[in-house]
């Protein structure tokens, strides 16, 4: 589909899924690219380093959400832009009602504190479901690999947190305090003959206790992502709910595609409107009934509504504006 | 060995300093390290354990904690 003025050809099918936009000055835009998970080769970074000193300004852009923006790209140069990040790979990321490139932190390659593989799920749900239409608002997927949460997990349409639930296991134990010592959240506390109680109701699923028992008598139970859903920040902020525990990597992006359907049967008729959104209109539990025929072992008794944050800013007196 | 007192140092500074002690100290040596509270006494047991020294206890002393680890 090549459109042709006499003056200028441009090929449409490559500004398809967006990530072209519109920039102030007359004939520029920005051009997005997709780094899912925000990793990149050195390979790639050459070649976008040089098509952005051939066809751009003087920089470029890092985008919150982990993209190389190239800003200051005339039009007339996207077929060609296109066409050199393609000798390498690099493709350009989305915009508008679709699923977004998701973002990712290092997750457990080399951070010590990561316990689940939040690149390779990253890479995984950026193939099988980047740019997927929405049919109402833009999607928003992020990975955190552990409940540090350095990516904010919760404030994307669905959030992935890595979770660990210990357990103990007393024949191995040395009494020697480092679990009790070095647990921050009061779950594991030292009982008779200073072997470790758990606390289960204060455990945030860290795994510090069992990456930290020289004795491994704390092992792995269960090891999978919490999953929030609903989340957005911008102008109305929600912080999304907690919907289901330890689901299996491998379940991700089937999780995502059944999230994704309800929402595109949900919103039907609501307008532009975001997952969060139609979560307080529709009641969460007609998402967790949905969810629950294909993920029973994951999904939620129960929770609540996501939160919507209010920042305040409304209503304001006359002299404070 | 003398206690290595790690206490108002900050992370990576006492790990580092925490692993040069243990060069100096031979295989099967004890060595006792004085640790604040909160990150560093979390993250350095977790790097010395993952480099493959023995963790042999921690105790909770006045507003610290003493770690023991037995170099490998
Ligand atoms: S969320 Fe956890 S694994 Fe990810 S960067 Fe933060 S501390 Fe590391
Ligand atoms: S997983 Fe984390 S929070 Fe839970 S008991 Fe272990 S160290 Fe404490
Ligand atoms: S760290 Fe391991 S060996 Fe030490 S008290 Fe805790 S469970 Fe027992």
């Amino acid at each position: 589909m090549t459109q042709n003025s006499g003056k200028t050809t441009i090929d449409l099918k490559n500004l398809k899924a967006g990530g072209f936009i519109k920039e102030l000055g007359k004939d520029l835009f920005t051009v997005r690219l997709r780094v899912p998970g925000g990793r990149m080769s050195i390979e790639k970074l050459k070649k976008i380093a040089k098509v952005a000193e051939k066809y751009g300004s003087e920089g470029v852009h890092l985008s919150v959400r982990q993209s190389i923006e190239l800003i200051h790209i005339n039009f007339k140069d996207f077929d060609a832009v296109v066409e050199e990040l393609a000798e390498v790979g690099q493709e350009v990321a989305s915009c508008g009602p679709r699923l977004r490139v998701p973002v990712a932190c290092g997750g457990c390659e080399y951070n010590p504190n990561g316990l689940m593989d939040t690149q390779q799920a990253a890479l995984e749900v950026d193939r099988e479901l980047f740019g997927s239409m929405t049919g109402h608002h833009k999607f928003k997927v992020g990975f955190s690999g552990c409940p540090h949460d350095c990516p904010k997990a919760a404030i994307n349409d669905v959030g992935f947190v890595g979770a660990v639930r210990p357990e103990w296991n007393g024949e191995n134990c040395l009494t020697c305090g480092l679990c009790s010592g070095a647990c921050r959240e009061g779950a594991i506390v030292p009982g008779e003959d200073q072997r470790p109680v758990f606390l289960a109701e204060n455990c945030l699923y860290c795994g510090d206790c069992v990456k930290l028992c020289p004795a491994e008598a704390w092992h792995v139970l269960k090891k999978g992502y919490a999953v929030y859903a609903g989340g957005k920040w911008g102008r109305r902020p929600m912080v999304g709910t907690l919907i289901a525990t330890f689901l299996p990597a491998d379940q991700v992006v089937p999780i995502i595609r059944e999230i994704l359907s309800w929402y595109q049967e949900q919103a039907e008729g609501m307008g532009r409107i975001r997952l969060g959104e139609v979560l307080l209109q529709k009641g969460i539990e007609s998402l967790l009934d949905r969810l629950r025929t294909t993920f029973p072992n994951s999904v939620k008794l129960e929770t609540t509504a996501p939160t919507v944050i209010d920042r305040q800013i409304r209503g304001l007196n006359s002299a404070e504006c | 060995m003398q206690p290595i007192d790690l206490r108002g140092v900050c992370c990576p500074t006492n790990f580092v300093k925490a692993k040069l002690a243990i060069e100096m100290a031979d295989v099967g040596d004890v060595i006792e390290f004085y640790l604040d509270d909160g990150e560093p006494v979390q993250s350095v047991s977790r790097s010395l354990k993952g480099e493959g020294h023995k963790l042999l206890s921690l105790k909770k002393a006045d507003g610290y904690y003493v770690l023991e680890v037995e170099v490998a």
